[in-house]
């Protein structure tokens, strides 16, 4: 068992973690960050593997990766 | 440290007075006429520990200069004319980042490749920037190879002193020439850390050296403390010699090899009881205004310059139309004599 | 649960300047990575680009300095040979070691300093708004080459690592990108390898990474990736060079 914390106001919106995260965990939020964009966000409720993909591309440190 | 004199050039008393002050880092490339310099550094410096370096470049040799400087280094670079006018980005930036740094200038004739004949044509380069922005160097014109020992040594003391590269100007007369030099050693303040140099963050929070301000207002703060400095030093460090004047009907100014034979013919017309005085900046920037302060309106001033006319344009801002200033120069490795001075002075008397 | 990756000593936690899907962003958290894992923060001296990461010394945890356009190479050169004990590296763009500082790269290498160089080859100047750089691949459209790179008019993408990789002086040069999670380990793995060379005096070690730029290749993040390993990659191939 695995999660990401993705710190969603550091957040860019590159959304390079949604294309690589293997389970599909990371989606597009609806919502607006303080960047005034939408941002990653993490689906608490999947089966995270802890594989870091997503935190090692991601380009602006948002993500934290917990095991 | 023996107390001992030396026959030597003024290339290698430049050397070894930087040696002297503790120099620990010299990085230059060949342009004559001052090889004796660099020559010397690459025989001596290694012996006392230090790093010398033949750079790809004099364009590489001041970015190493700046280097050197950032990680705490008493740090040196010379040149000609030509090289010199490719180390104007690098002397822009030590400025800048208000690092400490020596600079020699050994000037010839130009502008282009010129000659390798002594000039005295890069007073404005040296005085008005060269580089970009709104800094100074500080500028030293030694008189002689004693002079130019003793200059260099106080030129590290200046750099540290107030962050500020210092540029030494010389020609190739000086550089060339032999004297007796009386040897010390001064190494006030060399090796001492500085809190702002670079030698990893062990202890302290990190140090980034840097001139780029791009916070809104940032750049303008930071110059202003720049301005602030160059007024302090514009104050407390002018340097000159003079003679004769408080009698002198005509005074010439004249600076490096040049006041030499200034002083000459002033000697000659003297003993043949004309009035006349002297005045050799030695500090190029902050120039001297103390001894420009003459009450009697009638006095003339002649600047002679192995120039067209760059410290002249200096004497006539500090004189301010008080007096008639008038001027005698040959470049393109053209010296002025006696005979012509001479010639001159007895026309404006 | 413990925290497995986020934590960076040698990088500060702020938000950065570079654009979304910058490779600059992954570049740095890799090298504090490396820094942090080999215990030499302390010692550690960065010498920053002109581009768009001259500003990288507001994002690094240690000792850094600006150089002015080029002359980061003269810069290091100099501090390393002050100060041996310490370790120092530059990170340079494209325009900054192969086009305005290339002699210095040359002469730095050649002298066989003992220097680490990150390269970060993005193909295009971005900070000055999408010019050509001596890594634009040809056909590639920017700003100053509006039709595309020609051979004829502009040369051909410049292979300075290849060219570098002749000098006896020079030790160490991989070619790495940052196209996806798995390349991005390799790449630190040898942005590992060229501060550990440094550690070991074994002389002048370059990693040249392939780093996307969307801004300026007018793509999207995932697309800038793809373009790297599609096209980038077949110019400039990745792997150890010397």
């Amino acid at each position: 068992m695995a999660k990401i914390i993705i710190n969603s106001d550091k957040c860019k919106g590159c959304f390079l973690c949604v294309s690589f995260c293997p389970k599909g965990l990371i989606k597009k939020s609806a919502k607006l960050n303080k960047r005034g964009l939408n941002f990653a966000e993490f689906d608490a409720c999947g089966e995270c593997v802890g594989c870091m993909q997503c935190a090692v591309i991601c380009p602006d440190c948002c993500i934290e990766v917990y095991k | 440290m023996p107390k001992k004199k030396i026959l030597i050039s003024g290339n290698e008393a430049i050397a070894e007075g930087a040696i002297q002050a503790g120099c620990s880092f010299y990085a230059g490339y060949p342009i004559t006429p001052q090889n004796e310099l660099i020559a010397y550094m690459a025989k001596y410096m290694p012996k006392t520990g230090g790093v010398f370096i033949q750079a790809e470049s004099e364009l590489a040799a001041i970015n190493m200069v700046y280097g050197a400087s950032a990680a705490g280094a008493r740090a040196m670079t010379s040149s000609s004319s030509p090289g010199v006018s490719l180390k104007q980005e690098g002397i822009s930036y030590i400025a800048g980042a208000q690092l400490p740094a020596v600079i020699v200038n050994i000037m010839r004739g130009g502008p282009g490749l010129g000659n390798i004949a002594p000039a005295q044509s890069d007073y404005f380069q040296a005085t008005r920037g060269g580089g970009h922005g709104d800094y100074h160097c500080i500028v030293l014109a030694p008189g002689s190879v004693q002079e130019a020992y003793d200059l260099t040594q106080l030129s590290f003391d200046l750099a540290d002193k107030y962050r500020i590269p210092v540029m030494i100007l010389g020609d190739g007369i000086l550089g060339q020439m032999m004297e007796p030099v009386q040897l010390s050693i001064k190494k006030i303040g060399a090796g001492n850390p500085k809190p702002w140099e670079l030698s990893g963050c062990k202890g302290r929070k990190p140090n980034i050296i840097k001139s780029f301000f791009l916070r809104e207002g940032a750049l303008e703060e930071f110059n202003l403390k720049l301005q602030k400095k160059y007024e302090i030093i514009r104050t407390k460090e002018p340097l000159y010699e003079s003679l004769f004047l408080n009698d002198a009907k005509v005074i010439l100014v004249a600076y490096g090899t040049m006041a030499r034979i200034a002083k000459s013919a002033i000697s000659q017309l003297r003993l043949a009881g004309k009035k006349v005085g002297w005045i050799r900046p030695i500090s190029l920037w902050p120039f001297p205004q103390e001894p420009f302060c003459v009450k009697n309106k009638k006095v003339k001033y002649l600047v002679v310059e192995m120039s067209y006319g760059q410290m002249l344009e200096d004497v006539k801002l500090t004189v301010n139309g008080r007096q008639q200033v008038e001027f005698l120069g040959r470049s393109g490795g053209g010296v002025p004599g006696e005979e012509e001075i001479i010639k001159k002075i007895r026309k404006m008397l | 649960m413990e925290k497995i990756f986020g934590s960076f000593k040698a990088l500060y936690d702020v938000s950065t300047h570079y654009c979304p899907g910058c490779g600059h962003g992954i570049a740095h958290r890799l090298i504090a990575e490396v820094v942090d894992e080999l215990g030499i923060r302390e010692k550690t001296i960065g010498v920053a680009p002109v581009g768009c990461a001259v500003v990288a010394y507001d994002y690094w945890n240690f000792d850094c300095s600006e150089a002015a356009h080029g002359r980061a190479l003269a810069v290091a050169t100099a501090i390393k040979r002050v100060r041996p004990q310490n370790i120092v590296f530059t990170y340079q763009g494209d325009g900054d070691l192969a086009a305005i500082g290339t002699n210095e790269t040359i002469h730095a290498a050649n002298r066989g300093e003992n220097l680490t160089v990150i390269f970060i080859n993005n193909a295009v100047y971005g900070m000055t708004g999408g010019q050509m750089a001596p890594t634009t691949l040809l056909g590639q459209k920017t700003s100053t080459s509006l039709d595309g790179r020609q051979r004829e008019k502009h040369g051909y993408p410049l292979k300075i690592s290849e060219m570098l990789s002749i000098l006896p002086g020079v030790h160490y040069i991989e070619r790495v990108s940052l196209e996806s999670p798995q390349e991005v380990l390799k790449a630190k793995r040898a942005v590992k390898q060229a501060f550990e060379n440094q550690i070991n005096n074994l002389g002048f070690s370059l990693v040249e990474i392939l780093s996307p730029c969307p801004t300026y290749w007018e793509l999207s993040p995932k697309e800038s990736l793809d373009w790297i390993r599609d096209c980038m990659q077949k110019e400039f191939p990745l792997g150890r060079i010397k």
